[in-house]
Order: C-alpha cells, then sequence, then structure tokens
C-alpha cells in the first residue's frame, strides 16, 4: 500500500529558458516530515507550487493525498497549508481579518477557530492589530496559524525560519514538531541546515531542479560516512597523533590542527583505545563519537558533485 | 467566494484613506462643486457675456440635441444644455477613474506584496479570483456613479429647473445610460485593466496602461457631450453593443487569469 502523501515522479517545470525543475524525484510518506535541502535556486520553492497545483507540471506524474493537482488543483489544496518564504499577509486588514479571509477561503464556516489557532502560536493578544505593524517574527507566527486554520493533512513550508531571531526560530520548529506529532505530514524547505536537524524524517537535497541525495538522515549518514569516526583531542596532539598510528584498530585518522578524528573499524574499539592512549602516556582531554551533522552530510555531498563534475 | 474576495479587497481599500479620499476629493469637485459654481453663474449670476459665449458653444450640438433643449430664456436653454450635454458626460470620467485605477492595481498589486502566493494555494477557482477583483473594482466606481448622479441631479434640478419649468434631471435618455450603458462599458474597461494588472511588472506600470484603456472612456464621453448618443436609440443601442463586446472581454480576461500570473512567474 503506498502510504506517500507526496509522489514527484520526473517532475519537470522551466520558465522560459531556465529549467526549475529537472526530472525531479520526490517522495514525502503521509504523516513524516520531508526537508528539502537546497542551495538558492535550486528549485524548492517550484516543488513546494508543483505540490499544490499552483504551478502545472510540465512533464511528469505528479499526486498529492492521491490526487493529481493538474485535475483536482482546488480540492487537493483545500487540504494543503502553505507557508510562503513571504508572509503573503495583508498589511492593511488585522491578523483575525487574515485569519478569516482564510477561514472564509477554506469555507470553514463562521465557527473557525481563529483565536485559537492564533493562540497556539502565540500572536492572539496581537490579533486586532493591522498586520502592518507586526514584527517579522509575528508576521511567521500568524502565517503559520493561518496554514493550520483548517486543519490540513499537508504543511508546506518554505523557510519558516527566515528573518526570524534564534529565539524565536527556536520556537516554530517545535512548533513544526509537535504538529509532526500530530499526524500532520510536513514538506519543509531550507537552506539552513540546523533547522532541520532532529526534525527531519526524509531528507532530500536539490540541485539545479534534480534530486541529487534522498533518504532518512541516519540512513544518509551510514551511506556517506560508513566507517565509524570518534573525535579524540589531548593536550599533545603531535603525540596524540603519533601514537593513533601504531594502534589496532585505528584505521585512519586526520586533523585540521584541532581535535583528531579518528576511523575505526568499530565503536565497540573506544574503550580499549581509551586505555591504550592513557597507558602510552597521553593526556586525554575529550573523546566523543563523531556524529555527522546535515551540513557536513549537505556539504560533503556538494564537494563530491563538484569534483565529479556534476555526477553523484 | 466571488463575495468573499471582494469584500476582503473593498475591506482594504476603505483602509486606506490615502486612497479613496483623494478619490472622493475628486468626485465632489466634478458632481458638485464644479456644476453648482457653473450652473449658479448661468441662472443667477446675471453673466450675460457668458451665457452667450456657452450659448455659441453649444451649436455644435446636433440638430435633434438642440430641439430637445429646454427654457424659455438663454439662461434657461444653456444651463439646460451645460446640465444634460456637458457636464454629466464629464461626471461620467470620475467613477471610471476610480474603477481603473483600482483595477489596474489589483492582480500587480497581489504580486507586488508577495499575497498572490496566498491567493495562489487557495481552493478559490482563478475564475472566482478574477470574478472578485473585478467586483472590487467595479463596485467604488458604479456605487459612486450612482450617488454622484443623486447629488448632481439634486443640484441640476434646483439651481436650472426652476428655469426650464420644473425638475427635469435625470432624463430618460440618461437613465438609459446611467443604468444601461455605463455598466457594461464598466466591465469592458476593467477586463482589460484587469488583463493588464496581471501582465506588467508593476502598479505603476499598471496604473499607465490602464491610461490607454480609458481612451474609449473618453469617446463615449464625447459622444455624449455632442449628442450623438442621444440619436434615436442610441443610447439603447450602444448600450447592447457594449453589454456584447463586455461579455466577450470578460470571457477572454477570466481565462487570462492564472495562478502564475499570481506568483509573478508570468508577468511580461
Amino acid at each position: 500500500m503506498d502510504h506517500s502523501a507526496v509522489q514527484l515522479d520526473r517532475v519537470r517545470r522551466t520558465f522560459g529558458p531556465a529549467v526549475a525543475l529537472d526530472n525531479l524525484n520526490l517522495v514525502a510518506r503521509a504523516g513524516s516530515v520531508t526537508v528539502l535541502l537546497g542551495p538558492n535556486g535550486a528549485g524548492k520553492t517550484t516543488a513546494l507550487r508543483v505540490i499544490t497545483g499552483a504551478l502545472p507540471a510540465e512533464s511528469g506524474q505528479v499526486r498529492v493525498l492521491g490526487l493529481d493537482p493538474s485535475q483536482d488543483g482546488d480540492e487537493v489544496r483545500r487540504h494543503c497549508g502553505v507557508v510562503a518564504a513571504k508572509p503573503a499577509l495583508y498589511d492593511r486588514l488585522s491578523g483575525r481579518d487574515n485569519l478569516r479571509y482564510a477561514a472564509q477561503l477554506w469555507r470553514l464556516g463562521r465557527g473557525a477557530p481563529l483565536e485559537e489557532a492564533a493562540a497556539r502560536f502565540g500572536i492572539g493578544e496581537a490579533l486586532d492589530q493591522r498586520v502592518g505593524g507586526y514584527s517579522t517574527g509575528m508576521k511567521t507566527r500568524l502565517a503559520l496559524a493561518r496554514a493550520i486554520l483548517h486543519d490540513p493533512d499537508l504543511l508546506l513550508l518554505d523557510e519558516p525560519t527566515s528573518g526570524l531571531d534564534p529565539e524565536a526560530a527556536q520556537a516554530v520548529l517545535e512548533l513544526i514538531d509537535d504538529l509532526a506529532a500530530q499526524g500532520k505530514t510536513v514538506v519543509m524547505c531550507t537552506h539552513l541546515l540546523l533547522e532541520a536537524e532532529g526534525l527531519a524524517d526524509w531528507v532530500v537535497m536539490l540541485e539545479a531542479g534534480s534530486d541529487v541525495v534522498a533518504g532518512a538522515p541516519d540512513e544518509l549518514v551510514r551511506r556517506f560516512w560508513p566507517v565509524p569516526e570518534v573525535v579524540v583531542d589531548a593536550e599533545d596532539r603531535p603525540q596524540l597523533a603519533r601514537l593513533l598510528s601504531t594502534i589496532e584498530g585505528v584505521q585512519s585518522h586526520s586533523t585540521n590542527g584541532g581535535p583528531v578524528r579518528v576511523q575505526l573499524d568499530s565503536l565497540t574499539r573506544v574503550p580499549d583505545l581509551v586505555g591504550m592512549l592513557c597507558r602510552q602516556g597521553a593526556r586525554l582531554t575529550k573523546i566523543s563519537p563523531h556524529e555527522p551533522t546535515l551540513e557536513e552530510l549537505y556539504l560533503t555531498v556538494r564537494r563530491g558533485r563538484r569534483s565529479a563534475g556534476g555526477q553523484p | 467566494m466571488v463575495g468573499v474576495i471582494a469584500r476582503t479587497d473593498l475591506k482594504q481599500l476603505i483602509q486606506s484613506p490615502d486612497f479613496w479620499v483623494p478619490m472622493a476629493i475628486l468626485a465632489f469637485l466634478f458632481f458638485v462643486l464644479a456644476p453648482v459654481m457653473l450652473l449658479y453663474a448661468v441662472t443667477h449670476a446675471q453673466a450675460a457675456p457668458l451665457v452667450e459665449r456657452i450659448a455659441n458653444t453649444l451649436q455644435v450640438l446636433p440638430a435633434k440635441a438642440q430641439q430637445a433643449v429646454r427654457g424659455a430664456s438663454p439662461e434657461g436653454k444653456t444651463a439646460y444644455a451645460l446640465a444634460v450635454y456637458l457636464f454629466a458626460p464629464l461626471a461620467i470620467i470620475v467613477p471610471m477613474t476610480i474603477s481603473t485605477a483600482i483595477g489596474a492595481n489589483t492582480l500587480v498589486g497581489e504580486r507586488e506584496r508577495g499575497t498572490g502566493e496566498f491567493l495562489a494555494h487557495s481552493p478559490a477557482s482563478e475564475t472566482e479570483i478574477y470574478l472578485g477583483k473585478l467586483v472590487a473594482s467595479l463596485l467604488p466606481g458604479y456605487l459612486t456613479t450612482l450617488v454622484g448622479f443623486g447629488i448632481y441631479s439634486l443640484i441640476v434640478n434646483s439651481l436650472v429647473g426652476p428655469r426650464v419649468g420644473g425638475w427635469f434631471f435625470p432624463t430618460a435618455d440618461w437613465w438609459v445610460l446611467v443604468l444601461w450603458v455605463v455598466p457594461p462599458f464598466l466591465a469592458l474597461t476593467l477586463s482589460a485593466v484587469l488583463w493588464l494588472s496581471g501582465r506588467v511588472r508593476s502598479a505603476a506600470a499598471a496604473q499607465q496602461a490602464s491610461g490607454l484603456v480609458t481612451l474609449p472612456l473618453i469617446m463615449l464621453s464625447f459622444a455624449l457631450s455632442s449628442g450623438s448618443a442621444f440619436a434615436a436609440g442610441g443610447g439603447l443601442v450602444i448600450g447592447l453593443l457594449a453589454w456584447i463586446a463586455a461579455i466577450l472581454g470578460l470571457s477572454r480576461g477570466a481565462r487570462s487569469v492564472r495562478r502564475a500570473t499570481l506568483l509573478g512567474v508570468e508577468a511580461r
């Protein structure tokens, strides 16, 4: 049984001579958080627009919640909540009027939970103020409240923390995590890799309109870092480097002048490694497993593609 | 859904005094101040040279129109002709100007503010979005027409009526004009203005381009001034042709609005 909420299969979309999506393949499983990573111009925003049917694909197949957006776009959009890169709010209207407009467009009736949605994102007290007077953080939170007002099955977020201070950004990410925990399918675009850390169930890296890498974060880490690593530091780093060369189980080690990254044949070697280094006089100050971040993954993939001439 | 979109656009307009205050002042100048000043001068100020100059100008009206001019005195006839053939046509341009100014900004404004993205991702169909924008552009101008003409009629009847045997305005031809001719002309003009609004890159460019679209309006007002619109059944025929053109224009215009237009990826 297909549990995909979103499925793009060899989707292509151009704007004149510019190719925005180039045979893009993308799957977002129902109830998961899928993060689209990529530099500016990679096609992330266009992918979101194709998902809702706001832009039709020129070729390829698109299925969203079991529907084809090119045929049933209005129905697809009825089940989607979108937060664009710019909040897309009406500055001359109050926060309440912005929410009411969305409630009317999604046919929620007079009982639409405007206050509840606003309170959920901490924007309740400012509802009757003009949006033009909101801060960037307030606008983003109002946009989020508007996007979930109709309880969508699919949430599409384009750079949701753009322009926010770290505290506000963290609050938004926690809210997204909550929504995902409730079973909503979330597709989030970002070029800020720290945002996706810990949030993503599935990562798709885009470059020049194509998917270059896709998978669960753990799986991608194992793919690109198949050999376990630990980070070791000592008071005498040159001595540490000499000693590591003589220890069994150490496949290789490297340093940029800082702590040493040690590749082992197995993490079970770590206690033995510590013991041997200490017996040979090393005064260790740090030892920790190296858990590659999405940022490292992203940079590793990009470097690999550049050195291979664009091949994954 | 059309009503939802129109109401929201109108609400934003009401919240923008920097837009509607100048328009209200313009309407006041054309519907109230200028008519009061000139009609009072003609009917009460004993300005014989002025009356004579205006009367000479009105010789360009078609014979039928000149025969329809009421009034026993030169002042009365001049005032009647001014009220029916000169002022009223100029006053039509004011509401047209209001509506085209709103219409020019409507689609390109959504794109410039970024709110086009919100509408593009909403369940509203492209036709509903187009019609909502059309209604929101048409209503302010047409309501201004109705209210303005009501006030103008009172002014004309008060100042000129006593000189021509009683209240006379609006004439039958003007009822046809306001209820049958002006609405389709307004809709036709707006269909073109909305088409432009979806294609230009900025609201300023839309305003510039919409100026070209108002040329037919100027032609209409000149036709009215010369009385040609009041040739036998002229208003009814013009209105019928305008309705046909408006329906065609609106159908074409509705097909031209796409979500890509709102997203700004097809602006030229």
